[in-house]
């Protein structure tokens, strides 16, 4: 018999890229596919779609009844404003993840259940080790997208104490980047100027959505063992070195006017204020689990994923040629000018 | 699907690798343009004029400072994980801080035979002068002098990465968080880190108890050497005391700022933002014989007495070598 997989988050760029990656997989047999909006594009054949909410008794319905043998669970969401605000939010990661979890409890079948999650459960301060490994204790985010996803995490680990036959595996995603991916942080790049915290330049890790895919895939089709790893490129890349790479201009906002700033770009970039303080202070995960224990070494670096990302979705403000130029004639004017003192000035 | 980003293949005047992402050839467009116009004209100047060789070494500084300012503004440059940038410690710190290291202060070294040219080691060292110049200047001896150029990655306090402007150049620097874990780290990657374990108590205290070193923390740096079997390299400053002397502390003024202290010293803050300039002492900076700690085993981190035993004998050997080269000064800014 083969695999029997239910992905939930299904049409967003993430889902829809894995379930159709599942469908071509010979040894899935089936794919349910979970989600209440419209994919951007149409899911393949071997493609059941439920079109619910997280919330709702035919999901339960499916999940104890279709033989679902995986469990990928990738509807916790960054996005307040495209949720319909914070409480809407977090009752969608929170309490979803809690029917969800409730229903696979009594599914006969259920073997593994893979969450996405994210490096965001680490937070971001000051006072944080440079780089994190999946063991150390970590402050917990108050507030925001990093503290569903804790308490989502929470409610899985607790899922796997109640069903040990169950495989639980964890993957705290780095942010994500690549040519389709829509997110709260891709919006910032594309916003005419991108507002920074003066004085600040946090280290970030990016994903490529190619990768992203993969280790999903990797996770539910492959010998993957449970735990927690963390996802994300090789290296690290700076704010500056971003927002430079991606040709624009930086904004410098002092700190004590950035909540404001954050407000008035929040709305269009929907973003939530632990990922302001994340753009002060950054955060790196370290990598070393995924690779030795998943055996999953992501194709691409950190600063490749995002040239890639700013290539194909970035205009940017200030070219390589435009630089290079600029370089030759600031050469040219110099050789031109000592070439004349040297000529006019007495030996 | 597009693959990752060839790095130029070219090496720049310097002989470093260029650092320029290459295109479908494996060279950078500036590389591409220079190679193309080396090769098919070998005489493209029937040479106008003689060179201008007064001024051949302020273009080849023009040409690098040109090429430096173009990779800044194209992002095109790579740090570590912890952020460490080594392009911009060549071309804008090390130069900023090198005429003070030189003219300043005339930064006298020894003893860098005693740091390992590979590998890793911990550098520990005693702390004065309000500012932590005494760490900069340890890490511009490293740099300059010690025959491999060794990076001194420094721990420093969490005030550090939360003030603006100072955070991201602590880290550009290479420095990083004074924790076990990203000690640890550090030194697993044979990197030479650098620790100043008396820290506030030490940087902050009052002029008249100059070059009595305070208590080294709770030795947790001793605990992190024996774990990872770096050895130890005890380093002595003298001539940081005198940069700031402290006369008085003002102590509620640094806890409405959130600062550990707020020094009063001859020139600050009476004199404004001029009583920031440090006064100019002479230096001596002596790396002591390293301890190895690789011999006791990891097993000895577990073990209070040992790291107590070590501790002391770190701080005593600083403080020995701080009253030995003491005698040895003329005066405080012979």
């Amino acid at each position: 018999m083969g695999r029997r997989v239910l992905v939930t988050g299904a049409a967003r760029s993430t889902g829809r890229r894995l379930v159709g990656a599942l469908a071509e997989e010979p040894e899935v047999e089936l794919v349910v596919a979970v989600d209440e909006q419209e994919p951007a594009e149409p899911f393949p054949d071997k493609v059941e779609r439920l079109v619910v909410d997280l919330r709702s008794p035919a999901l339960v319905r499916t999940v104890q009844s279709a033989g679902i043998d995986t469990c990928a669970h990738l509807g916790v969401t960054a996005e307040p404003r495209a949720a319909g605000g914070r409480v809407s939010m977090k009752e969608r990661n929170v309490l979803g993840t809690m029917q969800l979890l409730a229903a696979a409890y009594h599914a006969p079948d259920l073997r593994r259940l893979v969450l996405k999650s994210t490096t965001a459960v680490y937070g971001a301060t000051a006072a944080d080790p440079a780089v994190w490994t999946e063991s150390m204790p970590h402050e917990t985010p108050r507030h925001g997208f990093g503290k569903d996803a804790i308490e989502v995490e929470d409610y899985a680990r607790s899922f796997e104490r109640r069903r040990p036959d169950v495989a639980v595996t964890v993957l705290r995603l780095a942010n994500q980047v690549g040519p389709n991916v829509d997110n709260p942080l891709t919006r910032y790049f594309e916003l005419p100027v991108c507002p920074t915290v003066l004085g600040f330049d946090p280290r970030l890790q990016f994903l490529h959505e190619e990768d992203t895919a993969e280790v999903l895939l990797r996770t539910i089709l492959g010998p993957a063992p449970d735990g927690t790893f963390n996802v994300a490129g090789d290296g690290v890349v700076l704010l500056s070195q971003a927002i430079r790479i991606a040709g624009k201009p930086a904004l410098p906002i002092p700190e004590p006017l950035v909540n404001q700033v954050a407000e008035v770009v929040g709305r269009t970039v929907d973003f939530s204020p632990e990922q302001v303080r994340f753009l002060q202070y950054g955060r790196v995960a370290d990598t070393s689990a995924a690779a030795e224990q998943l055996g999953f070494l992501p194709k691409w670096t950190s600063l490749h994923a995002f040239e890639d990302f700013a290539a194909t979705r970035l205009r940017k403000l200030v070219t390589e040629e435009q630089v290079l130029r600029l370089e030759r004639e600031v050469m040219s004017l110099l050789r031109q000018a000592t070439t004349w003192l040297a000529r006019e000035l007495p030996r | 699907m597009t693959p990752p980003r060839e790095r130029c293949h070219a090496r720049t005047r310097k002989g470093d690798r260029c650092r320029n992402p290459a295109g479908p050839d494996g060279l950078c467009a500036l590389h591409r343009r220079q190679l193309a116009q080396a090769a098919p004209d070998p005489a493209p100047d029937p040479a106008p004029e003689p060179a201008p060789d007064r001024f051949a070494p302020f273009l080849e500084w023009a040409e690098e400072a040109v090429e430096f300012l173009g990779r800044r503004l194209l992002g095109e440059y790579e740090v570590d994980e912890f952020g460490h940038d080594p392009d911009l410690v060549e071309h804008v710190l090390a130069p900023l801080l090198r005429p003070l290291y030189r003219h300043w202060w005339r930064v006298e070294t020894r003893g860098l035979e005693h740091v390992p040219d590979s590998g890793p080691a911990l550098v520990v060292g005693n702390h004065a002068g309000t500012l932590p110049f005494d760490a900069l200047m340890v890490a511009v001896a490293l740099l300059d002098e010690h025959p491999a150029h060794r990076s001194l990655r420094m721990l420093a306090a969490d005030l550090a990465f939360d003030l603006p402007v100072v955070a991201p150049l602590a880290r550009k620097a290479g420095n990083t968080l004074a924790c076990a874990e990203d000690a640890t780290r550090l030194l697993e990657a044979g990197e030479l880190v650098g620790v100043w374990p008396e820290g506030y108590k030490g940087l902050g205290k009052p002029y008249r108890e100059r070059y009595q070193l305070q208590r080294f923390g709770r030795g947790g740096f001793v605990e992190i050497a024996l774990r990872t079997g770096a050895p130890i390299v005890p380093v002595a400053v003298v001539g940081s005391e005198e940069i700031y002397p402290m006369l008085a502390n003002l102590r509620r003024v640094a806890r409405l700022l959130g600062f550990p202290y707020f020094p009063v010293t001859p020139t600050f803050p009476a004199l404004g933002p001029l009583g920031a300039i440090p006064l100019p002492s002479k230096w001596l900076i002596e790396f002591c014989p390293p301890i190895d700690t690789a011999s006791l085993g990891p097993e000895a981190a577990m073990d209070p007495m040992t790291l107590f035993d070590l501790t002391d004998q770190v701080r005593d050997t600083i403080q020995q070598t701080v009253h030995r080269n003491l005698l040895a000064r003329r005066s405080v800014f012979g």
